[in-house]
């Protein structure tokens, strides 16, 4: 069974078809990968999984159930996660602040909400933080760290709450290319080290080429080709659509 | 506790005064009652406005939605409520020492839960809407509530009720409504700071922030935001009831539903102060008490003009009013970290922490 099953997706603002029809799987501790031109469809899609707006036809399941009818809370509870492309965090408090919030919300009752955050916890935002590079700068208000380390803190606040699944948009774009190598490494590493699937949007060819092993491409909001890196970036549909693109 | 422990003397201090204060000016009980019931609103408008950043101009529903349960529940008990209100204070009650305080303790707990259970049915209406959306919304329900109150006959509607009489000595009754809200106060405040220390603090600071990604993050922000207005409900709900005990005479415009006073007044006390802290409200609400009282007694007429000077100067010059100006100037003494000492990490030294080759 794969862990995220997208059947036959299709959504549109107005006039605009921004899917047409989109058909993938994600199977289960993989990374996946999903490129395309500039206005392709990704984000779109990415919303559409997670629950940020109804779609107008087809299926979307994970782990075997239809989500998608769900809210977006609703969503992120079963362990389904997003990053932003735009990098969203809590920008007026410090990182490990940000850090404690995103402790996992899935089985929150109602008396959690009045619990003390433990000293393991804090123990864990630091090592987090740790491993993405932001340690020293833990006491930071997050707002004023550079923008490749707001992506970065984004990511840490993600694996601190232990998705099944990680959809990242976009985790390079616009980051210091001397971060680039060390986020790959430690994309792979939360895969291979923490057992999290990751789905990736990646604008960077190089990048996604090295970390997916298995790549879907869309254009004018329709699935273009599937297939390993090298299949992908030999592939002539791909080609003509991101040289026509440009 | 331990983070609790710089609030230890100053909060000391406050108390000593505070019980200290109506024996050394026993003229001024009732302005010092006031100041009490001017903090609560501030703290409790605060929670919603400066922690959760949802500016709710209707907070005084709760208030009056109260201050009307309590003035009930104390008649009710021993009186027809219908043939009460008809007969416009004419009938005249004698209660015992016994039947008044069962009837004001009971009151001021059921206005507590009352106005939780408004909360919750209120929020369920207007916590879709966002920003000055929720602020006007809000509005419109406060002041509907008053005009509903005073169109309804049983409860006294424009007339009013009056309240029980206190069966015993004025400067008694002053007292007990003085430490009323001196307790509700402190409480207020004792709770809210136990409270932004729990997870719930952070959490509505989150939803503050940036709402749609707590929600991405699967924070149960309904949850979140339904509890905070509850609270805020519950102690302003009994504020309400103590209040009302206290002026002696309820009706909906003037003492229950004072939307452009008392509930403006919970805003402007916060922002003065600075919303979004523990003690911005506090100080906000004496400052601008003080003010106000002092300009009342002096410059009788000008009093409003001096209050409008007060909030555009707040508003114009320093937004984030007193504590928050504090915190910009002095961010270290408020255990804000801004220097880039160990923290100077550029996108250079990440990057070489990240692979290993900086020194971590
Ligand atoms: N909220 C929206 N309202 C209207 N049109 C939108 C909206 N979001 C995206 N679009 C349009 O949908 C198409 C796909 O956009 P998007 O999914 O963001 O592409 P990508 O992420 O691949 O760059 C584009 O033509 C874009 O202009
Ligand atoms: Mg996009």
């Amino acid at each position: 069974m794969e862990l995220i099953e997208v059947s036959g997706v299709s959504k549109s603002y107005g006039g605009v078809v921004a899917n047409k029809q989109v058909s993938l799987k994600v199977p289960r501790g993989r990374i996946t990968g999903l490129i395309g031109p500039n206005g392709s469809g990704k984000t779109t899609l990415f919303n559409s999984i997670v629950g940020y707006h109804p779609i107008d036809e087809g299926s979307i399941m994970f782990e075997g159930k239809e989500i998608s009818h769900l809210r977006v809370q609703e969503i992120a509870r079963l362990g389904l996660l997003r990053t932003f492309q735009q990098t969203r965090i809590y920008s007026k408090m410090d990182c490990i602040k940000n850090m404690l919030i995103s402790v996992p919300h899935r089985t929150a009752t109602f008396r959690d909400m009045f619990r003390p955050y433990s000293p393991e916890l804090t123990d864990k935002a630091e090592h987090l933080l740790e491993f993405v590079g932001l340690y020293a700068k833990r006491r930071l208000i997050s707002g004023d760290l550079s923008f490749g380390q707001q992506k970065l803190l984004e990511f840490a606040m993600a694996l601190m709450s232990e998705p099944e699944v990680l959809l990242l948009d976009e985790p390079t774009a616009g980051i210091n290319p001397t971060l680039i190598n060390g986020l790959i490494d430690r994309l792979k590493r939360a895969n291979e080290e923490f057992g999290i699937t990751l789905f990736v949007i990646e604008h960077n060819m190089r990048v996604i080429m090295n970390l997916a092993e298995n790549i879907y491409c869309i254009a004018h909001g329709e699935m273009l080709a599937e297939g390993t890196p090298k299949q992908i970036q030999n592939d002539q549909r791909v080609i003509d659509a991101y040289l026509g693109a440009h | 506790m331990k983070e609790h422990s710089k609030h230890l003397v100053p909060g000391l201090v406050i108390l000593v005064f505070g019980v200290a204060a109506p024996f050394l000016f026993p003229n001024y009980v009732f302005q010092f009652a006031i100041l009490w019931l001017m903090i609560t609103f501030a703290l409790t408008w605060d929670t919603m406005g400066g922690q959760m950043g949802y500016n709710s101009l209707g907070n005084i529903v709760f208030f009056g939605v109260g201050m009307y349960v309590s003035a009930l529940i104390q008649v009710g008990l021993y009186y027809d409520i219908g043939d009460y209100t008809a007969a416009y204070g004419a009938i005249k009650v004698d209660y015992t020492m016994e039947q008044y305080f069962t009837g004001l303790i009971l009151g001021l707990i059921a206005a507590g839960l009352f106005a939780v259970v408004v909360a919750v049915a209120f929020g369920s209406i207007v916590f879709g809407l966002r920003g000055p959306y929720f602020a006007i919304g809000t509005l419109g329900v406060a002041l509907a509530a008053g005009e509903l109150i005073g169109a309804w006959d049983w409860v006294g509607a424009g007339s009013g009720i009056s309240m029980p009489v206190y069966p015993g000595d004025p400067d008694d009754r002053a007292l007990l409504y003085y430490f009323l809200l001196f307790v509700l106060g402190v409480a207020t405040f004792l709770f809210l700071m136990c409270l932004y220390s729990t997870r719930f603090g952070l959490a509505i600071n989150a939803i503050r922030d940036d709402e749609e990604k707590a929600e991405a993050m699967g924070i149960h922000t309904k949850r979140h935001k339904t509890v905070a207005w509850s609270i805020s409900a519950f102690f302003l709900g009994i504020s309400g009831g103590v209040f009302g005990n206290m002026a002696g005479f309820i009706e909906p415009l003037e003492v229950a539903f004072p939307t452009v006073t008392f509930g403006i007044f919970m805003v402007v006390m916060s922002l003065l102060g600075g919303k979004g802290t523990l003690w911005g409200p506090v100080l906000g609400a004496t400052l601008f008490h003080i003010v106000k009282e002092v300009t009342w007694t002096q410059l009788l007429g000008w009093q409003w003009v001096v209050l409008g000077l007060l909030i555009i100067i707040n508003v114009v010059f320093f937004q984030q009013g007193i504590i928050g100006w504090a915190q910009d100037k002095w961010p270290e003494r408020f255990g804000i970290v801004v220097e880039e000492d160990a923290g100077g990490l550029t996108d250079q030294e990440t990057a070489e922490v990240l692979t290993g080759k900086g020194a971590g």
